[in-house]
């Protein structure tokens, strides 16, 4: 029994702050240099911006023009359409949450709510009015209201509606906000679209409108058919090469002189057709990368019993190798999100847009760390939970583990 | 017994199941298609220039510019032509891309590898740094920055660092070397130096694969890479001085001063594009299995070889295809230098779009020079990709 007494114990592994601060900051002694180098250079850095914020920046820059950062121009006896659209959204979300009960889908409309309640507290404090606050708490409360409904009674509720409701969410929601001539919704021109808005209404429209193209650019790179395979592969390539402002300059500038002269196009139509256009190549990467993954075997199995080309592709291929790319189109329309700021350089007034034409004015001449910090927080906040739901994502569908 | 003749096989099969007719034709109706819409545009297009007056051709090249830009590198003024102005701008983008790259792939190797560190406050921070910079858009980054440039205080107050390096609203002062007339020949002990390392470390590594003494000729190479431009150094005299600002009144003297737009444009690329360039140096690290490492430390290596010979070698491999995209990512970002008013070559071609009253023929100039530049960068890096892959047998 001597043997068994003279065992160690195991080692203990934590030993409590000090510990921690042994193991994780002055483990060698270049450790313990590099944390006291690195929180001397920290705090007077840390001290000098947390005063900046609290102390000396100018917030009434953002709070006296909030309506302009989150809808621009759009006439505000007209923004209950808005209000309505993300009531829309809300309703849509919680359901959603409800029928697939995934962690993402949850997570998403916890965020949906926690920011439209955000904003509903923003727009308290920078007066836009008790029925603008009223009706973004409404929508917060709605996501969890459908949520639940449907959690309780509607289980039934069929994926395919659900989808359907989707799809068909995005048309209505643009009808609703561009107003229809001879109703009680007068037009509202997208010149006057602005702000967050228009960022997000860029970002979607760009993503949903390239998605098809981009699998379609897809497939014919991987065609065995020369001509088509050369044709999408240039297209990919020639866009791929050349920057997102070069080509928003030729869709500001050259789309008028590509149409007939009896049709007109606005500057947010023209720019939605250039992201469009640019977003589709990189989709068709996207896209590519899932087919790819897509062993030989599932294609000549499919060949075996009798599918044509076409049923192959619709029922075998694109099913496994679109849910395979789920998680690079989220960090696609993360990255299409951010560079909406580029048409800026085109004229429109988008979240940037607003902010510079906001220190246009001279009362505001000074503020523009205010104001650009205000935009990247505003990004930051959008861009780290929806990739924090992609990762998620990633791990929920196995890509890579199935 | 008769054998059907082979022809009788093809008739067997109608035209319209045949797999090589309906390939041919599939093929000539998706290239009549997309001819039919492109003639189609073009007809269009060619309507609406004849309605607006507008020509095509690079005619105007050749005619005065008549604007000033505000960064040239080489000598430009307004009574140039506008070939010598898009000339400038193309100038700025490579140096902006080459500088940036160059940059950029330092402090990113830097950040991948701090993410990797045992230190929790040095891995957490560049964790944060990532995220900052992944999560929000380039170019509000960009402007935020050019408005801090532009707060900087005046030159009389500026802030100096060590260097001497002096930030102030004129931009970037640095110090600037000064050639003098022997820095030609010392170069040449500096190329013969690298010459000689050169010719040292293969003949060595050929011998060693030999199997015959290598009599430390690497070794000798390094010593030679060194010892030669010094010895240069010694007997030709000091090839250039280091020309420090100084400053005045109200200005610098000497060093080189870079505008606020250079440095804002310059640092926010760099910063921008190191953080993507860290994930990827830290995901070429973390791929590299962990029993590569035991595997190295079991046949004895130390940990510099083991770094060196076992880790470095593989992680290359997963590193430089993504690192080819940051690359190709950092030269198309810089058109953005026309949101802080850096002469960049989309900016200038936009002034020259709106000054010739010839979009067509300057978009597609431009578009095309920026095509060029991409797949230059992705040859040399493809190339250098295809010498550090496994050579399979």
């Amino acid at each position: 029994m001597s043997g068994q007494d003279s065992l160690l114990p195991p080692p203990t592994l934590a030993l409590g702050p000090a510990g921690w601060l042994r193991q994780n900051l002055f483990s060698t002694w270049y450790n313990a240099l590099l944390t006291i180098v690195l929180v001397a250079f920290l705090v007077p850095l840390v001290a000098v911006t947390l005063r900046w914020i609290v102390t000396e920046a100018r917030w009434g820059v953002v709070t006296a023009n909030l309506r302009l950062f989150l809808i621009g121009q759009y006439p505000f006896e007209e923004a209950w359409r808005i209000w309505l659209s993300l009531t829309m959204l809300s309703v849509l979300t919680g359901v959603s949450a409800g029928v697939y009960g995934g962690a993402t889908v949850r997570t998403l409309a916890t965020w949906l709510a926690a920011g439209q309640a955000l904003l509903a507290a923003l727009a308290a404090v920078s007066g836009l009015g008790p029925a603008v606050v009223l009706a973004l708490v409404a929508n917060a409360a709605l996501v969890w209201v459908a949520f639940l409904a449907v959690r309780w009674r509607l289980r039934s509720v069929s994926h395919r509606l659900v989808g359907f409701a989707w799809l068909a969410s995005i048309p209505i929601s643009v009808i609703l906000l561009q107003g229809i001539r001879g109703l009680p919704l007068p037009i509202v021109t997208s010149n006057l679209w602005g702000g967050l808005l228009l960022t997000f209404l860029l970002a979607i429209v760009g993503i949903l409108l390239s998605f098809p193209f981009g699998v379609l650019l897809a497939l014919g790179r991987r065609s065995s058919l020369p001509a088509v395979r050369f044709l999408s592969t240039a297209y990919i390539e020639l866009i791929r090469g050349v920057p997102l402002v070069t080509i928003l300059f030729m869709a500001a500038v050259m789309l008028p002189l590509f149409l007939p002269s009896n049709v007109r196009i606005d500057q947010v139509l023209r720019a939605m057709v250039g992201i469009t256009l640019f977003s589709a190549a990189y989709v068709a990467e996207n896209v590519r990368g899932g087919l790819q993954a897509i062993p030989l075997g599932q294609v000549e199995a499919a060949h075996a019993i009798g599918l044509n080309a076409f049923q192959t592709n619709r029922f075998i291929v694109l099913p496994q190798a679109l849910r395979a790319v789920i998680p690079a189109n989220v960090g696609l329309f993360i990255s299409l999100l951010k560079d909406t700021t580029l048409v800026t350089i085109v004229g429109l007034l988008e979240l940037l847009g607003i902010g510079r034409a906001v220190l246009a004015q001279p009362q505001w001449f000074g503020a523009q760390l205010e104001v650009y910090v205000f935009i990247a927080a505003v990004f930051f906040v959008l861009c780290y939970t929806m990739s924090q739901a992609s990762y998620r994502l990633e791990t929920a569908l196995g890509v890579g583990t199935r | 017994m008769t054998t059907a003749p082979l022809d009788h096989v093809h008739a067997a099969v109608p035209p319209w199941r045949d797999v090589r007719v309906l390939r041919l034709g599939a093929q000539v109706l998706v290239v009549l298609l997309v001819l039919a819409v492109g003639l189609i545009l073009w007809s269009n297009l060619t309507t609406s220039m004849n309605r607006s007056r507008l020509t095509f051709g690079l005619g105007f090249l050749d005619t005065t510019a008549g604007f000033e830009i505000a960064e040239t590198p080489i000598r430009f003024s307004a009574t140039d032509t506008y070939g010598r102005a898009f000339a400038v701008g193309l100038i700025n983008t490579l140096i902006i891309s080459v500088a940036g790259i160059a940059l950029s792939t330092i402090l990113g190797v830097i950040v991948g590898v701090a993410r990797l560190s045992g230190n929790w406050l040095v891995n957490h921070l560049a964790a944060g740094f990532v995220e900052v910079m992944r999560n929000t858009p380039l170019l509000v980054q960009l402007v935020l920055l050019y408005a801090v440039f532009l707060q900087l205080p005046s030159v009389a107050n500026a802030i100096a660092l060590p260097g001497p390096i002096f930030l102030s609203q004129r931009g970037l002062s640095l110090p600037a070397p000064v050639f003098e007339t022997t820095f030609g020949a010392w170069l040449a002990t500096v190329v013969a130096g690298v010459l000689l390392a050169f010719i040292a470390r293969s003949s060595g590594s050929r011998r060693e694969a030999a199997g015959r003494p290598s009599y430390r000729l690497r070794q000798i190479g390094i010593v030679a890479l060194v010892a030669i431009p010094v010895f240069g150094w010694i007997v030709l005299g000091a090839p250039f001085t280091v020309d420090p600002p100084i400053l005045q009144r109200f200005n610098f003297i000497g060093g080189i001063v870079l505008s606020p737009e250079f440095s804002a444009l310059l640092f926010g690329l760099v910063i921008y594009t190191a953080a993507f360039i860290g994930e990827v140096v830290r995901g070429g690290i973390q791929s590299v299995r962990r029993g590569q490492l035991e595997a190295a430390y079991a046949v004895g290596l130390t940990q510099r070889q083991t770094l060196r010979l076992v880790v470095f070698p593989q992680a290359l491999r997963v590193i430089v295809p993504p690192l080819t995209s940051q690359y190709l990512n950092l030269a198309k970002n810089s058109s953005l230098a026309i949101a802080i008013g850096f002469p960049d070559l989309f900016s200038v071609s936009r002034t020259m779009s709106n000054q010739t009253g010839q979009p067509v023929s300057v978009i597609v100039l431009v578009m095309a020079t920026y095509l060029a530049i991409s797949l230059a960068t992705s040859l040399v890096m493809n190339l250098y990709n295809r010498r550090i892959q496994v050579l399979e047998r």
